[in-house]
């Protein structure tokens, strides 16, 4: 078996569509919402979040023998929490502006649902290669709809990507006016409903009855 | 005594961890299939909200935050202990979720059955880490405030599960474009409630 054998691609690529973890699998939606008003700090915690997960993911599939299956939630609250205290610290040194804006959301990487989903359904039975494969791809999936939605909302909410103004200024000189509504949060969960609607329209085995 | 008021109305109405924040989503969204599992999780989560922030409270104040061991002694005034707090405040969680998870097998074996695999989630259920992390950040007065603020909180996650679950129960006769069927038209209705609930945002008492 090499490295990146049929089956370990598949486990590597299927997160980002056809297993999305936000979109199909409905983990990790609270904090995927509320970071996106902006394209930044949506980056940001795409990457943390694949960090997180994908070596939480091979810390509990290294352990998965020995840890009692009783107290698994606790052994597994306690490893995110570690991981998730040293990317808080990483930010705040090298990110400060970004992590005063995502504020309480990188603490609530530990009760992100990814984490304790993909711990409990891929880690507990997978080798650690597989599962940081598995880890990556997962959190590469909540990325991509992370900054769609990042990307959108900060388009047509301020008219900027990154900071930087993209809208040209004649627009706004006849009349263009960005619209409010897309930083306020309530759009963020309507976006995501219509990438819903335009996956699944695409996607038809996915629509539910 | 104002401010306990205010902090309670805000937190129901201006902060709602659903409409505002989105915490708790996931469980928001699973269990919301009829009123009365969405009642019994909504009340769990009001029930570990009022009781953990309390607690973690205290720990932040007189534990873990910068100079609050000065009570120990001189030499402990320095100590600066924050960076455990995440750990800490997960453990205070888990541990009551074992708890209401006891209790509610016991006395109420029917909604055990019906919340499944959801009870246990409550100790990774956003909206109650959430509610102890913006604790920290607002920085309250005192202990009353912050037990206050975790009530008022529990019940406006209860407010939204409650609403969007009885609205789904009706959803059910409605001709919903099928790729939208299921979650998609979830999101959208949560996102109307959420501009609902904007209007609240001038509130002040």
């Amino acid at each position: 078996m090499g490295l990146l054998s049929n089956k370990n691609k598949e486990v590597l690529v299927s997160p980002l569509s056809k297993n999305n973890p936000i979109i199909i699998q409905m983990l990790g939606i609270c904090s995927a919402l509320a970071v996106t008003s902006k394209l930044e700090p949506s980056i940001v915690m795409g990457i943390s979040v694949t960090a997180v997960v994908a070596f939480a993911n091979v810390i509990i599939s290294l352990l998965r023998n020995t840890i009692p299956n009783r107290i698994r939630i606790i052994v597994q609250l306690v490893v995110v929490a570690a991981l998730v205290t040293i990317v808080s610290e990483v930010l705040k040194a090298f990110a400060y502006d970004v992590n005063k804006q995502l504020s309480v959301f990188v603490g609530l990487i530990i009760t992100n649902c990814i984490l304790m989903g993909r711990l409990e359904a891929f880690a507990l039975g997978n080798g650690p290669w597989e599962s940081f494969l598995d880890g990556i791809g997962n959190g590469a999936g909540y990325a991509v709809i992370l900054i769609i939605v990042g990307f959108f909302r900060e388009l047509f909410g301020s008219g900027t990507l990154l900071g930087i103004q993209v809208i040209p200024e004649a627009l706004y000189n006849i009349g263009y006016v960005n619209n409010g509504l897309m930083i306020l949060p309530p759009m963020a969960l309507i976006v995501v409903a219509v990438i819903i609607w335009v996956h699944r329209a695409r996607n038809k085995e996915l629509q539910e009855n | 005594m104002e401010e306990l008021l205010s902090t309670f109305v805000r937190s129901i109405f201006v902060e709602n961890m659903v409409f505002a924040y989105y915490l708790g989503m996931c469980s928001y969204l699973a269990v919301s299939k009829n009123v009365k599992t969405a009642l019994g999780l909504g009340l769990a989560v009001t029930f570990v909200l009022f009781c953990t922030l309390p607690i973690n409270y205290m720990l932040e104040n007189y534990v873990l935050k910068e100079g609050a061991l000065a009570w120990m002694g001189e030499q402990y005034q320095s100590v600066d202990l924050s960076f455990l707090s995440l750990i800490i405040f997960v453990a205070v969680i888990a541990s009551f979720v074992q708890l209401v998870e006891m209790v509610v097998e016991k006395f109420a074996p029917a909604l055990y059955s019906s919340l499944g695999i959801f009870l246990p989630l409550i100790a990774v259920n956003c909206a109650i880490l959430g509610g102890s992390l913006f604790m920290q950040q607002k920085e309250f007065a005192n202990v009353g405030v912050a037990t206050v603020y975790g009530l008022g909180s529990g019940i406006g996650w209860l407010l939204a599960i409650v609403g969007i679950a009885a609205i789904r129960e009706k959803l059910a006769y409605s001709d919903v474009p099928k790729p939208l069927k299921g979650l998609g038209i979830t999101f959208i209705i949560t996102g109307l409630m959420g501009i609902g609930f904007m209007c609240f945002s001038g509130l002040n008492i």
